[in-house]
């Protein structure tokens, strides 16, 4: 190692011009395969105030556990029409909201037994606002997914903090997801350091 | 069994703290527990692709976005884009924005009393060529004052965003001007610990970009997170009977 990774500084507060042509709230077309859903969240400061300039950036698989990134390399097949990137502003009230496919599983670090520990369907995700020095690294994992209780980033994090990371359905409404963004607090959301 | 070959962790003390109280908006936004360590996974170690179909080659000149050409002195800013080992990162995107020569921000948000320029909106895009070379053509971007404390005012910045190969080499910064007299008391760019860290975010006048009679050369490399030498082993399609 020659070199030193460059520092990070904060989006500031008007991001929005740089960043706006890339917005995606709508990560999948219609032709892409899986299970459609549509997360509705807000993120929160400290207070509990909403947060009205922060953008959140998405990366996940295809509904057969693929990344679209060439060093993925499962003999499964990629949707041409699937990037897997999603980047959604939240409004002056602090929501964001965005539709895809529910991601398949994908392939986490070999078990004890030498086996492959899939890991639990998961976006994984940066929080980048004003205020914020570098971007927050999350995940949002989806309710009521048996293999949740056997991933192993999720066992990485107290029984406690787990539901922070984890999407709420939205009762009388299929597809529908809840999963709110506290920077800080009693609620805080579980942060990753990579 | 493929091999995962995790990104490095960053120094101690290379990167800003979430919490900066000279940084006002740090204290209700920091989050007060310490991130979870994240092993890399499949997850972090690929990420999004946006190639030349998400760029538009032309928007890599701010100046000739419009009718008209923008008041300020014209720059060129231009750079590498390498990983830690110094090699480099070719076809990464990289997105700026900034403000004006009079330091305004096209944005409905910036109540800055300073002139908007009908001929500036202040973003531009590119990819990196083959050798990790990118370069711009903007105006310098002017200081502007905020509400951050009393009598507080930025150093003159461009905000950099870059992808990198992975999620986990996503970066997002500011690059600074040579003696500029704000930098000392700029509490964004004074967030980071590591002084040698901070000062790389200044660039430099470059004379072999300058181009005479026309525009001064500013030169910012950006490096992005390098990999481990140690593979971290993990199943392949050899391995799809597991799945």
């Amino acid at each position: 190692m020659t070199l030193q990774a460059t520092t990070w500084q904060t989006v500031g507060p008007f991001f929005s011009i740089g960043l706006c042509r890339l917005y995606r709230d709508n990560l999948a077309g219609p032709g892409v395969a899986g299970e459609r859903v549509e997360i509705n969240g807000r993120i929160l400061d400290g207070d509990g105030k909403p947060v009205p300039d922060g953008v959140i950036e998405i990366w996940q698989a295809n509904s057969q556990g693929k990344y679209a990134h060439p060093e993925d390399v499962q003999d499964k097949p990629l949707e041409k029409e699937f990037t897997g990137f999603g980047r959604i502003a939240t409004d002056i009230d602090g929501y964001f909201r965005f539709s895809t496919i529910k991601p398949g599983r994908v392939p986490g670090p070999v078990g004890p037994n030498g086996k492959a520990n899939l890991q639990a369907p998961h976006l994984a995700i940066s929080i980048l606002t004003r205020g914020l020095l570098r971007r927050l690294v999350t995940r949002m994992y989806f309710p009521d997914d048996p293999s949740n209780a056997e991933d192993f980033v999720l066992s990485l994090v107290e029984e406690s903090r787990r539901s922070t990371l984890i999407a709420k359905k939205v009762e009388g409404r299929a597809g529908s997801l809840e999963w709110d963004v506290v920077l800080q607090g009693a609620n805080e959301t579980v942060f990753f350091e990579l | 069994m493929a091999a995962i070959k995790a990104y490095r962790r960053y120094a101690p003390g290379t990167q800003p703290p979430y919490l900066h109280p000279p940084y006002v908006s740090s204290a209700k936004r920091a989050p007060s527990r310490p991130p979870i360590y994240l092993p890399h996974t499949l997850s972090e170690i690929t990420g999004p692709v946006l190639g030349a179909e998400f760029c538009d080659l032309k928007a890599s000149d701010l100046t000739r976005q419009h009718s008209g050409e923008p008041l300020g002195e014209r720059i060129i800013v231009s750079g590498r884009v390498m990983d830690e080992d110094g090699c480099p990162l070719r076809d990464t995107l990289i997105e700026i924005w900034q403000a004006n020569s009079a330091g305004r921000y096209l944005h409905n948000n910036d109540q800055h009393n300073a002139p908007l320029d009908p001929n500036f909106t202040g973003c531009g895009h590119t990819l990196t060529d083959s050798e990790g070379r990118y370069r711009f053509v903007t105006i310098r971007p002017g200081q502007y004052p905020w509400t951050n404390s009393h009598n507080a005012w930025r150093a003159a910045h461009i905000h950099l965003s870059v992808f990198g190969p992975a999620f986990a080499t996503r970066l997002v910064t500011q690059m600074f001007f040579p003696g500029d007299p704000l930098i000392p008391f700029d509490p964004i760019f004074n967030c980071t610990a590591d002084e040698a860290a901070r000062n790389r975010l200044i660039s430099k006048l470059d004379w072999d970009t300058t181009i005479p009679l026309e525009a001064l050369g500013y030169r910012f490399d950006i490096v992005l997170s390098g990999r481990e030498s140690t593979p971290i082993e993990t199943p392949s399609h050899s391995h799809k009977a597991q799945t």
